[in-house]
């Protein structure tokens, strides 16, 4: 098997056991530039795990990953971490360093020169919506959720790296905040043509934010779709996360 | 010799002791600590250890370090052994809460960003855990000030030298003269500890 060139991300025959517990099930994903692949399931049916496993966080059992057409055993761990960008719930802002520091975390693990550092920050947080004259001498308490998230992205597209792994990013904040960020995500997205692995289980975030889903149940992918071939997906998971949207008309 | 420079000079080797023991007790329990948050298994182990050591009465420690070769004997080793063996658990259990309090988010995303074991414990652990490490710092000085006193027991000096002899010979001066710069060396160590703590605060 030969990854396609655009490839960013291949997941083949992956499986995961944590303390004699199957975990996840023979995983077969590829995610290419500009695409953004989102994990939709119930808690516990293996997402999050699926998305640790890319950055080793977790180890997998069996199968391999490819990360831009090397195995993950290849790379260093340091530095492919450093080449995917990180972002989950609560944020995870240093809480003793400012915004502009936080932001700037991994370009300053590269050795970056203090004027490069500098200038890619104020443009990151600018793409952000965080005015850097405003908010880059703040400390993460003094930011809102929904700002705090803000920092978040920015860290992670700091190297610009060409994955970014998301963890429910939008969980946490309120639903107008989610909808703001969730368009912002958007936006960014079409200017930075970045691979993304997405884990949510709001079936709304999904449609609204994925080139494809891919539906996990107990561990292995149930369905994989494009938003619209999703919403007529048979399967019994696919159906009940459907039915959740119809009890709002 | 005039009361008041007997005073000064007991004072100065009631300090040499403490400084000593709190030095000596810092450098084992803070990396000690710091391997501890690396091994889960043998943390209760050590913990528990020094819990034990913290039971045991402080003239009843100087006694049995007394006949105990090497370590033991009259004179300041064996109270500066003491002192710090009761020094070690207060700092050690503050490191210990201080390292293990770090949220877990936070060090999630240290190592997802990317960051080596030494990078997180040095920019981020070790900075968030200061404020609760420095507390354990300035609550074993606080204590060991006034346990150094019983150290005169064993031929080691400091203020005790005259709280003992004022007990012997019925003179409140006397015990007055060992007790109150003791007190006012408490005061003067927490007091001055406690700005450092605030000074080194992250926030």
């Amino acid at each position: 098997m030969i990854p396609a060139a655009s490839a960013v991300l291949e997941i083949r025959n992956l499986s995961c056991r944590i303390g004699g517990r199957q975990i996840l099930r023979d995983i077969n994903l590829t995610v290419a530039a500009g695409e953004t692949v989102v994990l939709l399931g119930r808690s516990g049916c293996g997402k999050t795990t699926l998305l640790k496993c890319v950055n080793r966080l977790v180890e997998s059992t069996d199968g391999e990953i490819l990360f831009q057409g090397r195995l993950l055993a290849e790379w260093d761990p340091f530095r492919m971490r450093r080449s995917m960008g990180y972002v989950i719930q609560d944020a995870g802002l240093f809480p003793h360093w400012t915004v502009a520091a936080n932001a700037g975390l991994v370009p300053k693990l590269e050795n970056w020169e203090p004027e490069a550092l500098q200038k890619r920050v104020e443009f990151l947080l600018h793409a952000v919506g965080l005015p850097p004259a405003d908010f880059a001498g703040r400390y993460p308490r003094q930011l809102s959720g929904g700002q705090k998230q803000r920092v978040g992205i920015a860290r992670a597209l700091a190297a610009d790296p060409p994955l970014l792994l998301m963890d429910e990013p939008f969980a946490a904040v309120d639903p107008i905040t989610r909808f703001e960020l969730q368009k912002h995500f958007l936006s960014l997205r079409a200017t930075m043509q970045k691979a993304a692995l997405f884990v949510t289980h709001d079936v709304r975030e999904a449609l609204m934010l994925a080139t494809r889903i891919v539906l996990l149940k107990d561990g292995a992918i149930d369905v994989v779709a494009s938003p619209d071939r999703f919403r007529a997906a048979a399967t019994e998971e696919a159906r009940a996360f459907l039915a959740s949207l119809d009890g709002i008309q | 010799m005039r009361l008041s420079d007997q005073i000064v000079s007991l004072t100065l080797e009631h300090l040499e002791l403490v400084l000593v023991a709190i030095a000596v007790a810092s450098t084992l329990a803070i990396p000690g600590a710091i391997l501890l948050t690396r091994r889960a298994g043998l943390r209760g182990a050590m913990v528990g250890f020094a819990n034990i050591v913290q039971t045991v009465p402080s003239l009843a420690l100087f006694g049995f370090l007394l006949p105990i070769p090497f370590i033991g004997g009259i004179g300041k080793h064996t109270a500066i052994i003491a002192l710090c063996l009761y020094a070690i658990l207060p700092i050690l259990r503050n490191t210990l809460v201080g390292l293990l309090g770090v949220d877990a988010a936070v060090r999630e995303s240290a190592v997802a960003m990317g960051m080596t074991p030494n990078q997180i414990l040095r920019q981020v652990e070790l900075p968030l855990a200061a404020p609760s490490i420095l507390a354990g710092v300035r609550i074993a000085t606080v204590t060991t000030i006034g346990t150094a006193t019983i150290a005169a027991a064993i031929g080691a000096g400091g203020l005790g030298v005259f709280i003992f002899q004022g007990i012997a010979s019925v003179n409140s001066v006397m015990i007055l003269a060992g007790a109150i710069p003791a007190a006012l060396m408490a005061v003067l160590a927490d007091e001055g500890l406690e700005w450092i703590e605030r000074r080194c605060s992250p926030f």
